[in-house]
């Protein structure tokens, strides 16, 4: 073993890290979200999409989604941080392979060029529920709501098509069925 | 119509019904509002500082050794960040602390106003909650709520930022009921399957250990009288951490000295070797556990905490109890008498290989070193000083390094809340301060400040607070002139290369203690110590000690990093007779 000069331990081997999906209710106050962000890159957890917005007005909570990675050692520490924090009154996760759970992502696409190019982007995305937003001579702006790898995809897949802009959001999430999160 | 009062007024409003009877604080433009009412409120006195951290660290002494929350109030800006190392320092250890901190009038926030920070953004990491205050209305309910989320469940600061032009603003106040002992019942969730499990296992144990933390200090005076008697049904051998000390008595021989880094052989031996783990209020710290992998690999482990947080975070865990450490061992005791009314005695017997174990390494005497007759040793100081102030109910503070370390060794405790230093962060500059709360709280007490030359002169100038409120605050400084515990590792693992750890210009404490108002004494030789420090004892106003001790002592025994529990470096004495730790010291 190598010499240590270190007043600390050595790192440790790692269990193997699992996508997980993080739903978190919290009051919508001033600066909640900047709490649990911070609490997430001040413990060094991994932040890989992220969706917030106002659920219910009258109560005055906030639903945030996360997708990370991480062990489950620290998807637990993840969960029990949060629900430390005052303004969160409920914390959900999921595994992504879930399949009681629906997650969608939505993007959206600005093609530039010919009709035959705007066509053939449109048909490519026809399965993920395409709609088109804009209609210029020259371009579209087609929205789709798909998963992460299949929006992966499509932005990989358009570019021949005239893909010159993407803009899309983080991972929402509800579950199957007459049941609610608990 | 009733009463309006000032935002400032609703402040102290507050403080009044949380029964607050002392602040610690600084003035400045954004809090003056505050400051102006302070006379109409004689309930409340005021401790002026000479610097925020001191104000911090004071009211963390105070919350410490009295067990209520600690308050204190700073300016905005400069007043805030600098309140910021006492805050961190806090939540580390899981201290109650309520800071009240002035800001730039609403319509200046976001402005870069004169003294503007975003001193919320700022403290977010560093509190449990905080709250900037945009409406007066919100004053007085965000203020009880402060009070609430700092001493409930795992304790630990808050802030409350309130803008100027809100501390001028009139409203009425509601009197606030407080509710009683909010710490019970909402934090406790085992039931009595966990229990039950946890009897099963001390049943089955025959290399049982206690290993207790500042969860049972905070959990109030109560659990270190439970503690006692579940050590005694049970006849267990118990270590603490360094902020568990005093919840056992230091000289009971059950007692097997604190464990860790720089812990006992027979403590660090007995968790590596135990068969069932029983953590009481403790953290799995990293300077406890050394390396992690290697960690008591046969044991079983439980954790009893109030923070659910706390379980698995850094150490597996195959119990985990989840509440307030007095209810989780007084259901214990409760439970073990009734299911086995003869447990004490049958679990005597099965035990008793273990005692046998455990007397070997303790006769390994791990904290001896090896004494001198012209310089004074740093932990013959400490024992002295402990012989000759064990007889009265004395207060320690500490700084952070290798004093703190021969303190934790060699001053034995046998109450709770007599034991104040900082563990989590390891703040250099926090026994003055600290001190200072914990006199102003018990004003006829022996309050000592275990102190080193480099971390007292951090924040030396709180002298002057000890001095305008006649405070006979004692700093005790192990004076070696270098950053000793900084020395220590240059010398053990970076060969010898002493770089910058040498102060080459210290001031003369004695005059330095005369500048400041108080009375300087110094001891230079073991013969004359003793006479000094009853001197000192004596004394009834605050005394700066240079006690001039060995200027390259290092601390033993000694875990070094990357090692299991079993793997100690022994002090000077063993490593020349004994091989295995010459090996160990090849290894280091």
């Amino acid at each position: 073993m190598a010499k240590s000069k270190s007043a600390y331990s050595i790192p440790v081997k790692q269990g193997k890290p699992d996508t997980h999906i993080i739903v978190v209710w919290v009051d919508n106050e001033a600066g909640v979200l900047a709490r649990v962000v911070g609490l997430f890159s001040g413990r060094g957890y991994n932040i890989e999409s992220l969706a917030v917005a106002e659920i219910d007005p009258k109560l005055n909570i906030s639903r945030i989604t996360i997708v990370t990675t991480g062990t489950h050692q620290v998807i637990e520490q993840i969960k029990l941080q949060l629900k430390k924090l005052v303004p969160v009154h409920q914390v959900a996760d999921f595994k992504r392979e879930d399949k009681k759970v629906i997650f969608k992502e939505m993007a959206l696409f600005k093609v530039v060029g010919g009709k035959s190019k705007k066509e053939k982007a449109l048909k490519a995305c026809k399965k993920y529920n395409a709609i088109i937003l804009d209609k210029t001579n020259k371009s579209y702006v087609i929205q789709i709501t798909a998963l992460r790898r299949e929006i992966d995809l499509m932005s990989k897949k358009l570019k021949k098509f005239g893909l010159v802009s993407v803009s899309r959001t983080g991972a929402v999430a509800m579950t199957r069925g007459s049941e609610i999160f608990k | 119509m009733p009463k309006l009062y000032s935002g400032a007024g609703i402040v102290f409003k507050c403080l009044e019904d949380q029964d607050v009877e002392i602040v610690f604080g600084y003035p400045g433009g954004a809090v003056l509002p505050i400051y102006d009412e302070l006379k109409n409120f004689n309930s409340v006195k005021h401790i002026l500082v000479r610097h925020e951290q001191g104000a911090g660290h004071a009211a963390e002494g105070y919350a410490r050794s009295t067990g209520k929350p600690g308050v204190f109030i700073v300016t905005s800006g400069p007043g805030a960040t600098n309140a910021v190392t006492a805050l961190t320092d806090a939540y580390m250890d899981s201290v109650p602390l309520v800071c009240i901190a002035g800001q730039v009038p609403t319509h200046l926030i976001g402005t870069d106003a004169f003294q503007e920070a975003d001193t919320t953004g700022i403290t977010r990491p560093c509190t449990k909650h905080n709250w900037l205050v945009k409406d007066i209305k919100n004053l007085e309910k965000t203020i009880h709520k402060a009070f609430e989320v700092a001493t409930t469940g795992r304790p630990g600061p808050v802030l409350v930022d309130i803008p100027k032009d809100i501390q001028f603003q009139k409203t009425s106040y509601t009197k606030f009921k407080k509710q009683k002992k909010l710490n019970g019942k909402v934090h406790n969730h085992f039931s009595q399957k966990d229990i039950d499990e946890l009897i099963k296992l001390m049943s089955k144990a025959s290399k049982p250990i206690f290993y207790t933390g500042g969860g049972v200090v905070n959990s109030g005076p109560k659990a270190s009288e439970l503690l006692r008697e579940l050590v005694n049904t049970t006849g267990y051998p118990i270590t603490t951490t360094l902020q568990g000390l005093g919840t056992y008595p230091g000289e009971d021989s059950k007692f097997l000295g604190m464990l860790g880094m720089h812990g006992s052989y027979e403590a660090n031996n007995a968790m590596h070797d135990c068969d069932l783990m029983i953590n009481i209020g403790a953290r799995f710290d990293d300077r406890i556990t050394g390396k992690i992998d290697e960690f008591s690999p046969k044991s079983k482990k439980v954790h009893i905490d109030i923070d659910p947080s706390s379980i698995n975070k850094n150490v597996k865990v195959d119990l985990p109890i989840i509440g307030d450490v007095a209810e989780v061992i007084n259901s214990t005791i409760k439970n073990i008498k009734k299911a086995n009314p003869n447990f004490t005695k049958s679990n005597k017997e099965k035990i008793s290989k273990w005692w046998e174990q455990i007397q070997k390494w303790r006769s390994v005497n791990s904290f001896d070193f090896v004494n001198s007759t012209e310089t004074i040793k740093p932990q013959y100081a400490i024992q002295r000083l402990y012989e000759l102030t064990k007889d009265k109910d004395t207060y320690i503070t500490t700084e952070v390094g290798q004093h703190q370390m021969w303190a934790a060794q060699h001053y034995k405790f046998d109450k709770p809340n007599r034991w104040m230093t900082s563990g989590g962060l390891g703040t250099m500059g926090y026994g003055l301060p600290a001190a200072v709360g914990v006199q102003v709280a018990h004003p006829n007490k022996l309050v000592i400040d275990i102190a080193g030359e480099a971390s007292v002169l951090m924040t030396m100038q709180e002298m002057s607070t000890a001095v305008q409120y006649s405070l006979p605050i004692k700093i005790f400084i192990l004076n070696n002139e270098y950053m000793g515990m900084v020395r220590q590792w240059q010398e053990l693992l970076h060969d010898k290369n002493y770089s910058e750890s040498y102060t080459a210009a210290l001031p003369d404490f004695v005059k330095l203690a005369e500048a400041y108002g108080c009375v300087g004494i110094r001891a230079t030789s073991p013969e004359e110590l003793d006479d000094k420090i009853i001197e000192m004892v004596n004394t009834d106003r605050p005394v700066i000690f240079d006690c001039r001790v060995d200027k390259e002592e290092n601390c033993f025994p000694m875990i070094l990093s990357g090692k299991p529990h079993n793997q100690m470096l022994l002090g000077p004495k063993d490593q020349k007779e004994n091989k295995i730790t010459r090996k160990g010291k090849a290894l280091v």
